[in-house]
């Protein structure tokens, strides 16, 4: 850390009309590393993954580096990992710069969440790689790790509405409602979902406390909206506050973002029965998961249209400054991810999509096309503010590390529009004699180019990340990035407001 | 006159409105389903599974098997045609949790039961390459040399019964017994079928149950539990 920076923690802003303040900007800072650093491990898994599905050698015959076991792994470091470590620091960050409030509970409690939090996941990932794991999906840890994560959530929400009910300001800002939401319906989640009976106190293994097609419809409604408040509520909460931010320019439309919100988390959690047309999950369920579905189009549509025309007198800055291109991109996946959606969740679109990977392409247009973009976005604007450096180390990395992910993502969900449309139709083509045309293992042999292809789209992806992580270790090491010395005190550079 | 600005000035008013907002939709969705009773067919045939199957079962969650097999025919056509009868939601009433899946990078296994031999499993578990050269399937040879842990299996059916499971006294009293009976062929699983109908003795090492033994057992008994002889799609639907 920089002199500067050291300096900052003890300095206070001079505010005219409140009390001094500083924010709590180390709990941010150790969030930020933790979230690149978890955004290379889900990458580097997640191309291993997708190596593993071209070339089956690569499974090594071994337990821990099976496709099964490490499938998990990749998805609850891309989810949890990265995706949880970016919305907690950022949730940290936001909250205390809207509310002109510092953290509730001091130093100490928000510590607590950031090393309780660390420690969930590094149990998780070893518990994962050891066997031990719920069997559903996103959900897979069992249940004395749930009870762990159980006890961080509670404190990081203490933390959160503690600091949002001693505010001076008087509104609480747009971001701050998301970031709220994501944060219950995550609680609430979890905890149903993972209601379960352990054979022992000292057993890892438990039973589910639902079974069959409870269990299922309870396991979707909570795997649809982990996606629908975790990596879209929470991360529309960093759209409202970065992409402003960045653009400089305040957003859009108040009202917009009023209707967006309520339509948003009242329709969200009714789709998960999207993810089971046609099985055993009584009709009415399905086609009530698919109405909402296609009704949630609206709400996420507007969302993006209050992010994106938040730049309107404001585009020219897309030009100068890549960071803010990644957010404003973000979006753009955003929008394409959430007309997809509605669209697989027909039914007759869901029989030919569904089990293909058309789905996977879909999810990846989400999360990495929408969220590690908008993480991305954020932290390039946070880590010069964070560790107080006059911007980012390189630009034109910068520009490197967009261009090649955006290939990366393109490469990645094409080759998978390809290889699931293909699945589908020769999962049920009939030949002339009226026999079904393709056995199944001649659908698993067409699709091997698209999953190469693929693996390239995640490996580029995996460069574009180690780029960035090299830009920002440079930003807060070089002496290129050193902030001048001004006339103004430095905590006023530092609080940055 | 309601004012938005109501909410955004109290934070408590904030997260009780938001709470009960993301609580409508789940609640008319999934509390009907422990309700209504057409929800779950009432079929001939169901049974818990034997304590081999239970314990291969917990190894095809270990593995993630459910990450590429899914356990659903969907109501289709060609899927019946490929697999089988489409999955009924009694099928599954016995798994905690459902083992559904969401993707097929290899086939669905919900009828994968009495499809191959037992021999033919073991030899695909061990090299899948060997019987299917196109199959990206990693390889379990290491389950063939790792004894079967079982210490506890009582304690296994006994949590499954506090979830609702229907094991009886005599089921958990015995499950060591039948579990080694399954697993061996040279054994008496004269009192394993009385309490299990349909269980699929494997051929076993005659020495330990291995976990390859188990998860044998479990994928050749999927599927095969339902009688369809005696039931057809109105008796399904009523």
């Amino acid at each position: 850390m920089s002199d500067a920076a050291a300096l900052s923690d003890t300095v206070t802003m001079s505010r005219p009309l409140h009390a001094p303040l500083t924010y709590n900007e180390d709990v941010v800072r150790k969030f930020v590393v933790a979230g690149m650093f978890w955004a290379l491990v889900a990458f580097l898994v997640g191309v291993y993954i997708a190596a593993e599905l071209a070339w089956p050698e690569a499974n090594l015959g071994l337990s821990y580096v099976n496709f099964g076991r490490l499938r998990p792994v990749h998805t609850s470091a891309a989810i949890f990992a990265f995706g949880g470590s970016v919305l907690i620091g950022t949730s940290f960050y936001v909250v205390q710069r809207t509310c002109h409030a510092r953290l509730f509970g001091g130093e100490a409690l928000a510590d607590f969440v950031f090393w309780g939090y660390q420690f969930f996941i590094v149990m998780v990932a070893l518990s994962y790689l050891m066997g031990y794991t719920q069997g559903l999906e996103y959900a897979e840890p069992e249940w004395h790790l749930d009870l762990w994560l159980t006890l961080i959530w509670v404190i990081y929400a203490v933390i959160f509405i503690g600091t949002l009910m001693k505010r001076e300001e008087p509104h609480i800002y747009v971001a701050n409602w998301f970031y709220l939401a994501f944060i219950l319906t995550v609680a609430v989640l979890h905890l149903v979902n993972n209601a379960a009976v352990p054979i022992s106190m000292y057993s890892a293994k438990s039973y589910a406390a639902y079974g069959g097609v409870q269990s299922a419809l309870i396991q979707w409604w909570y795997g649809h909206n982990a996606v629908g408040f975790l990596l879209t509520a929470g991360f529309l909460g960093m759209m409202y506050y970065f992409i402003p931010k960045q653009a400089d320019q305040p957003i859009y439309s108040y009202r917009l973002s009023v209707v967006h919100f309520w339509s948003f988390v009242f329709m969200y959690i009714w789709a998960g029965p999207h993810h089971l047309h046609y099985t055993s999950l009584p009709d009415w369920t399905q086609t009530l998961g698919m109405v909402f579905s296609l009704m949630l189009w609206m709400p996420s549509w507007g969302g993006m249209i209050n992010g994106l025309m938040t730049l309107s007198g404001a585009w020219d800055k897309l030009r100068t400054d890549p960071a803010l291109r990644f957010s404003v991109t973000a979006v753009g996946f955003y929008g394409m991810a959430t007309f997809e959606g509605p669209v697989l969740s027909i039914r007759d679109v869901n029989a030919l999509a569904h089990y293909t990977d058309w789905i996977v392409g879909h999810v990846h247009s989400g999360t990495l096309g929408w969220n590690a973009f908008m993480s991305f976005g954020a932290i390039y604007y946070l880590v010069p503010v964070l560790w107080k450096r006059s911007g980012l180390y390189s630009a034109r990395l910068v520009a490197w590390h967009y261009w090649i992910s955006t290939l990366g993502i393109v490469l990645y969900i094409s080759s998978l529009w390809v290889a699931g449309i293909m699945q589908g139709l020769m999962w049920r083509a009939y030949d002339a004699f009226g026999f079904l045309q393709y056995s199944f293992v001649e659908s698993v042999s067409a699709v091997h180019p698209y999953y190469v292809i693929r693996w390239l789209g995640g490996m580029m992806f995996f460069v574009g990340a180690l780029i960035m992580v090299y830009n920002l270790v440079m930003t807060v090491r070089s002496p290129s990035t050193r902030r001048a010395v001004t006339g103004y005190p430095v905590g006023a550079i530092a609080a940055g407001e | 006159m309601f004012r938005h600005e109501w909410i955004e000035k109290n934070a408590i008013l904030l997260l009780v409105l938001t709470l009960v907002t993301i609580s409508i939709g789940g609640i008319v969705e999934i509390i009907p389903l422990f309700t209504i009773e057409t929800t779950i067919e009432r079929v001939v045939g169901m049974r818990p599974y034997t304590p081999l199957e239970l314990m291969g079962r917990n190894l095809y969650i270990r593995e993630g098997c459910y990450t590429c097999h899914s356990q659903q025919i969907r109501a289709l056509k060609d899927e019946v045609e490929r697999y089988g009868h489409f999955s009924l939601a009694a099928e599954s009433m016995y798994d905690h949790p459902f083992q559904w899946g969401s993707k097929r990078i290899g086939p669905d296994l919900a009828r994968v039961g009495g499809k191959y031999s037992s021999d033919w499993h073991y030899a695909h578990l061990v090299n899948p390459q060997e019987l299917v050269p196109e199959s990206l399937m990693p390889k379990y040879g290491f389950m063939a040399t790792t004894p079967l842990d079982f210490d506890h299996i009582d304690k296994h059916l006994r949590a499954n019964r506090v979830v609702g499971v229907p094991y009886t006294d005599d089921q958990i009293a015995h499950a060591k017994d039948d579990l080694l009976a399954q697993a061996n062929a040279q054994m008496d699983a004269d009192a394993l079928m009385k309490r299990y109908p349909k269980a699929v003795v494997v051929p076993g090492n005659d020495r330990v149950p291995t976990e390859l033994d188990a998860l044998v057992a479990y994928l050749q008994m999927l599927g095969t539990l339902v009688d369809f002889a005696n039931t057809s799609p109105e008796k399904l639907q009523q």
